[in-house]
């Protein structure tokens, strides 16, 4: 390969490098605007909650708690997974199913309920998956594994 | 035996539309707990996977508080074969799964080879293949490091005059392989990619239908296979598939295999897969290509 092909080469490189680098310096809010905003999250974990209370496999689990505050939190968590000027203010997700014994039955009905409360609330498939990505490492933590 | 090769093509499928419709009533009873798609469908062999290759997915829905069961019907139509699969899977908590198929070879053309040069008279292979496979460790969707599981296929040819004829030692064999499957969400164009690697210790011959072991190599050789697919959405899935094959006998050339596929699940109840295989030589006919269509019914 000629050299100047090696160099043209090298220098794109290095564009597309540095390029990603400044792209991480500024927060990339994609995904919160695909959401639809605060509102639009807000609006997504509405119909997860009373997909939640209708669904046998997991409303156990939900029982006795207060529901304004368990929006206000998801929505808060969401919105900032997503890139929003938001602040997840409840406890640290570890602490917080540490008693609650989820199982795999479990996480799933919920991570089913959720893609179903963004479909039904028109949110794109790219962006339900990047959602779900930004969900993911929490896994350990909700299973307590 | 005259084979009647150009039935209409909706007459072979009959019995999986069939099926389509038994399906239906099953679906009043639940499904299992895991995401649309996730158990993958159901291979020639009967285990869980793609179409050709064997996943560490395993089948049906079953979550680890549940079990669940798949039917499948399927028919691979290439040049001179028609390779028809019937195949029933049980997974319980999506720890273990035992599978049991029958695949039945039409030879088709081969049949007038087989006359002539071997005075047999003979028009199809059977082989009934028994499953099981152990999710070892790890989660497709939710483990960084994917999923991974262990299996056994133990394969009994019904017919083996004609493998034995050709030169394979042995009417039934075990396969045993280890797979590993992930999902990475968002991965291509923010669609879920599926990846599957897969290793296979196998002596058999075209997947054991020719039987098992040959003049040119008699013991187990390790097999690389795998399959990629991306999801559109949760209900389309399209993608492609490798299986690499021994070359045991010197009666004729085995090819390795490969299949482009696209995969429709409605719900967790049906899934359709449809497929242009590539089968390559088998049994002295040259390039067998064509299509491969799969009903599968979770319940």
């Amino acid at each position: 390969m000629p050299k100047t092909y090696i160099s043209v080469l090298m220098i794109t490189a290095g564009l597309l490098l540095s390029g990603c680098q400044s792209l991480h310096k500024e927060p990339d809010n994609n995904l919160y605007l695909q959401l639809g905003e605060r509102t639009g999250i807000a609006s997504v974990v509405e119909d997860l909650l009373y997909l939640i209370v209708d669904d046998e496999r997991i409303n156990e689990q939900f029982k006795g708690m207060d529901v304004a505050q368990f929006h206000r939190n998801l929505t808060d968590q969401l919105c900032e997974l997503s890139g929003g000027p938001c602040e997840y203010s409840g406890r640290k997700m570890r602490e917080l199913h540490a008693a609650m014994g989820i199982t795999d039955t479990q996480f799933n009905a919920l991570a089913e309920n959720l893609i179903l409360a963004m479909e039904k609330n028109h949110v794109p498939t790219a962006a339900q998956n990047r959602l779900i990505k930004q969900l993911l490492p929490l896994y350990p933590d909700i299973r307590h594994l | 035996m005259i084979r009647f090769s150009n039935k209409p093509a909706a007459a072979r499928f009959a019995p999986l539309l069939a099926l389509g419709f038994l399906a239906t009533p099953l679906a009043m009873a639940d499904v299992g707990s895991r995401l649309w798609a996730t158990g993958g469908v159901t291979t020639i062999e009967g285990s869980a996977g793609g179409g050709l290759v064997p996943w560490a997915l395993l089948g049906s829905y079953a979550s680890d508080e549940e079990w669940g069961s798949t039917v499948a019907l399927s028919r691979a139509e290439v040049d001179d074969y028609t390779l028809s699969v019937a195949g029933a899977g049980w997974n319980w908590n999506n720890r273990i799964e035992i599978t049991v198929a029958r695949q039945t070879l039409d030879l088709d053309s081969l049949v007038f080879t087989l006359k002539n040069g071997f005075g047999l008279e003979q028009d199809e292979l059977n082989q009934d293949i028994f499953g099981v496979k152990v999710r070892l460790a790890g989660d497709a969707l939710y483990s960084p490091w994917g999923q991974w599981s262990a299996g056994v296929q133990h394969k009994r040819q019904r017919d083996f005059t004609v493998p034995q004829a050709i030169g394979a030692r042995d009417d039934s064999g075990t396969d045993v392989y280890f797979s590993g499957s992930k999902v990475f969400f968002a991965a291509v164009l923010g669609r879920n990619l599926l990846v599957n690697a897969t290793v296979r210790g196998t002596r058999a011959n075209q997947g054991g239908l020719l039987g098992f072991g040959g003049d040119l190599n008699n013991g187990y050789e390790f097999m690389a296979e795998a399959g990629a697919g991306v999801f559109i959405n949760r209900q389309w899935l399209i993608g492609a598939e490798y299986r690499q094959k021994p070359d045991n006998l010197s009666f004729a050339r085995e090819d390795d295999w490969w299949d482009v596929f696209v995969a429709w699940v409605p719900d967790r109840r049906l899934a359709v897969t449809a497929a242009f295989v590539n089968l390559g030589d088998i049994a002295t006919l040259k390039d067998q290509q064509g299509v491969y269509l799969s009903l599968q019914g979770s319940f």
